[in-house]
């Protein structure tokens, strides 16, 4: 048997209707770095958390350093020196480095803070680490690379052996990544074992020894980095079938409604494409890439930098919503509850308020007019309700989504941005949104669609604009649809 | 399923609703048998008149409550009304109903101002009408230098002293005011935006809506309020008064409070008003009546205050179980 830093044993996590993991079997040497790679939802998260103590697995058993155990818990994984970086930092803005690293254990008295000494053992630290930096710096007035930096120091202070990174890159620029890299190298050399979760190619190949791939939920296999090509990976991380099944629809896509040229903005730079009346286009990418700061912008929700956004033709000038919704575009935002609906009014409110005042006669609501509306979607859309007075947050995910949809349907808009259309709703409506999509296009609707589920991007579109890190990587026809190749431009790939 | 839960928190409001008009009730029953003079028509007529400014500012607070924000410069507003108004008329030689205009003109700026600052800036409602609050006061004072002003016309003291019939026109002014705003409010879409951009600001503004807009224009409705309210006040006083409306913002959302109309935003209608304005002002009536010091009144004000809103933090609690 290999002598193993940590090990992880059948570890089964379920939430009512997903497996998260499943029978999660792994193993992790020694001083390694472990990268875990997969597609948004294939379960590392999960694993993440099960490792430093932050959720329970159902079944399974935790072995470090030869000790069984059933689960962690936040407590016993710090004290087994296991820490874990996360994409939001745990830092306090207004208090120093030093300060930030010895938190919940200060050195000094029983009343007092020895902050001198705090500042000198800080500044060993960083020394160690061979990076430049002032322990009694402000954690605020650092760039988020530093601040990681601060966050490794944090995990060195406290003796660590073994060092979670999620996506610890997302956020940095080239340089910075390279200095935190060159810093993992170093903590590796030091025997610290580290797990680094990445979607990004290059880092997984460039800094770790091994790699486990993942895929909804099943461990798939550990490869030694070096041994497996990037397109083998790729596969291995989609491989399979696409199990639901997709409405059929004839692409019968007419003029160009709506263009944009060279739209730039935070999160995504010189971005071009056309739509068509009639048909779906895809939007996809890895989560950050930039898909909903495209759709945030043509709707007018952020500022965009540069650029044009042409309807029908016609140039027009979008700062806000309102003008978005005046040009015929509407969005489905991805966060529902918060965005989609307001669910303390009741389905009735919502549906109609961005058409109140024109159904409204000298400022007062025309209440029959507006139930006639409400009916005719709520037919339509088949929302279960047993009244209009209803509050929407006491209906499900799928209801909610359908009463943000008759809420565009509604004031007639012609193009609709669907912003991860059916996350969080269950399977049955599921299908009931796909088959109202392919209604919408069939009726001369324009749809953008932003998906992270490979299977509904790959069902629903006509064509796929895939960008990555907020920049266009090309366009894939539907004869052309294949998984390999949206991971491939989604991961920027070149073979 | 759907059908259960939809009743069951009717029934959960019916209670919350019906729990603030027992205590209304109670009050009054209590009031009736310690005192004789209490449950007469003149006295109530007499309650009426004395809460009518408090239920008109406090409407313009509810549409700014509901439509998300404080607002905590009313007091001041009425102050800077007040005083200019009485100016109007008395200096500046000023037709009655022209200085009046004048003073609401003034009372919608100062809300503009409010709506303004708050929206463009983005700064918490709370502290930005707290500033306006000092200014607005501050500027009262100084446009009269810090003195009254007396001698104002005659025709004047219809609105605050006036009848019609039996009826004071105060309480006349208030119960138009009402109806307006719960009609406003109930069935004009400009109703329905200012409970949406409570609710829910950025839901609101993906739906096309323009935000700022909605709020301004309740800050602009909250200053128009305060303005009717300040003169009101002027004319029963007779004169323009820079202290007039000073600490006026706690009685009001006092009132708003205990009525039900919830802070948070995106809930509340005009009969909560009249229940908390109620309950607010039979409580100082029958106090007064029995003879109990305006100290102790200010303690059972404070008690039905923290009564109201550890009730309705109870049921929400009891709601997350």
């Amino acid at each position: 048997m290999e002598n193993y830093a940590l090990e992880l044993r059948n570890i089964t996590k379920t939430y009512p209707g997903v497996v998260a993991l499943d029978k999660v079997s792994l193993g992790l040497k020694k001083g390694e770095v472990h990268a875990l790679v997969g597609e948004n939802g294939a379960g590392k998260s999960t694993l993440i958390k099960v490792i430093s103590g932050a959720i329970a697995p159902d079944e399974g058993k935790i072995v470090v350093e030869g000790k069984e155990y059933e689960r962690m818990t936040p407590a016993l994984s710090k004290s087994l020196g296991i820490e874990v970086i996360y994409q939001e930092f745990n830092l306090i803005p207004n208090l120093s480095i030093a300060e930030n690293m010895f938190m919940g254990d200060f050195i000094g008295g029983k009343m007092t803070v020895d902050f001198k000494k705090m500042e000198e053992k800080a500044a060993q630290v960083f020394e160690m680490m061979k990076i430049p930096m002032n322990p009694k710096t402000l954690v605020k007035d650092l760039s988020v690379a530093y601040m990681q930096m601060v966050e490794i120091a944090k995990a060195i202070v406290k003796n660590v052996k073994i060092l979670i990174m999620d996506e610890p890159t997302a956020p940095l620029t080239e340089d910075e990544v390279d200095i935190l890299l060159k810093l993992v190298e170093k903590l590796r050399k030091d025997g610290v074992t580290i797990i680094y979760v990445s979607h990004r190619m290059e880092e997984i190949y460039r800094i770790s020894d091994r790699l486990s791939i993942f895929r909804d939920g099943q461990w798939i296999a550990t490869h030694n980095t070096k041994e497996i090509t990037r397109q083998k990976l790729v596969c291995e991380m989609v491989g399979r079938e696409i199990t639901e099944k997709f409405p059929e629809r004839k692409n019968n896509s007419g003029e160009v409604v709506l263009e944009v040229k060279h739209l730039t903005g935070r999160g995504a730079r010189d971005i071009n494409f056309s739509l068509r009346k009639g048909e779906i286009l895809g939007l996809g990418g890895l989560v950050g890439a930039g898909r909903t700061e495209t759709a945030r912008m043509i709707f007018g929700a952020d500022p965009m930098e540069s650029g044009q956004i042409i309807v029908h033709g016609k140039e027009v000038s979008i700062h806000s919503p309102k003008d978005a919704v005046s040009n015929g575009i509407c969005l489905v935002p991805e966060d529902r509850k918060q965005q989609g609906v307001i669910l303390s009014l009741p389905i009735r409110d919502n549906i109609t308020l961005p058409i109140i005042k024109s159904v409204s006669k000298a400022g007062v609501v025309d209440t029959k007019t507006e139930t006639q509306i409400l009916e005719k979607h709520k037919n339509d859309l088949r929302i279960k309700t047993p009244s209009f007075a209803q509050k929407v947050g006491n209906l499900s995910g799928g209801n909610q989504q359908k009463v943000v949809l008759s809420k565009w349907l509604a004031s007639d808009a012609e193009i609709l941005i669907f912003d991860e259309p059916t996350r969080g709703i269950d399977v049955g409506a599921k299908q009931e949104i796909y088959s109202l999509m392919n209604k919408l296009v069939e009726e001369g609707k324009a749809i953008i669609m932003i998906s992270s589920e490979m299977e509904e991007l790959m069902g629903m579109s006509d064509r796929i604009i895939i960008l990555y890190e907020g920049v266009q990587q090309g366009e894939i026809e539907r004869e052309y649809f294949s998984q390999e190749a949206i991971m491939e431009k989604a991961s920027n790939i070149t073979r | 399923m759907g059908a259960n839960k939809e009743n069951k928190i009717n029934v959960k409001n019916i209670i919350k609703e019906s729990a603030v008009v027992l205590v209304l009730v109670a009050i009054i029953i209590v009031f009736s048998f310690l005192s004789p003079q209490f449950f007469k028509v003149s006295n109530f007529i007499t309650i009426l008149r004395q809460i009518s400014i408090l239920a008109i500012v406090s409407v313009g607070m509810t549409v700014v409550l509901i439509s998300g924000g404080i607002d905590l410069s009313v007091g001041s507003i009425i102050s800077v009304v007040s005083v200019l108004t009485a100016m109007s008329a008395v200096y500046g030689k000023m037709p009655t109903g022209v200085a009046i205009v004048i003073g609401l003109l003034l009372g919608t700026f100062m809300g503009l101002i409010n709506g303004v600052m708050i929206t463009m800036t983005g700064m918490p409602p709370m502290i930005g009408t707290l500033a306006t609050q000092m200014i607005f006061r501050g500027l009262g004072f100084i446009v009269c230098d810090g003195a009254s002003v007396y001698h104002l016309p005659n025709g004047f003291k219809i609105f605050g002293q006036g009848y019609a019939g039996p009826i004071p026109v105060p309480v006349l002014i208030m119960v138009i005011i009402l109806a307006i705003f719960a009609f406003i409010l109930g069935r004009t879409y400009i109703g329905r935006y200012f409970y949406a951009v409570g609710s829910n600001a950025e839901a609101t503004r993906l739906c096309g809506l323009n935000t700022q807009k909605i709020q301004i224009l309740a800050y602009m409705l909250c200053g128009f309020l305060s303005a009717i309210g300040g003169i009101i006040m002027t004319s029963r006083v007779n004169s323009g008064q820079p202290k007039a409306g000073d600490g006026y913002e706690m009685d009001v959302l006092t009132a708003c409070v205990v009525g039900g109309i919830s802070i948070n935003g995106g809930e509340g209608k005009i009969r909560h008003i009249v229940v908390g304005v109620l309950i607010i002002g039979i409580l100082s009536n029958g106090l007064t009546i029995i003879g109990v010091s305006e100290y102790w009144q200010q303690v059972a004000k404070g008690l039905i205050l923290a009564a109201a809103v550890a009730f309705d933090a109870f049921q929400k609690t009891r709601k997350k179980l």
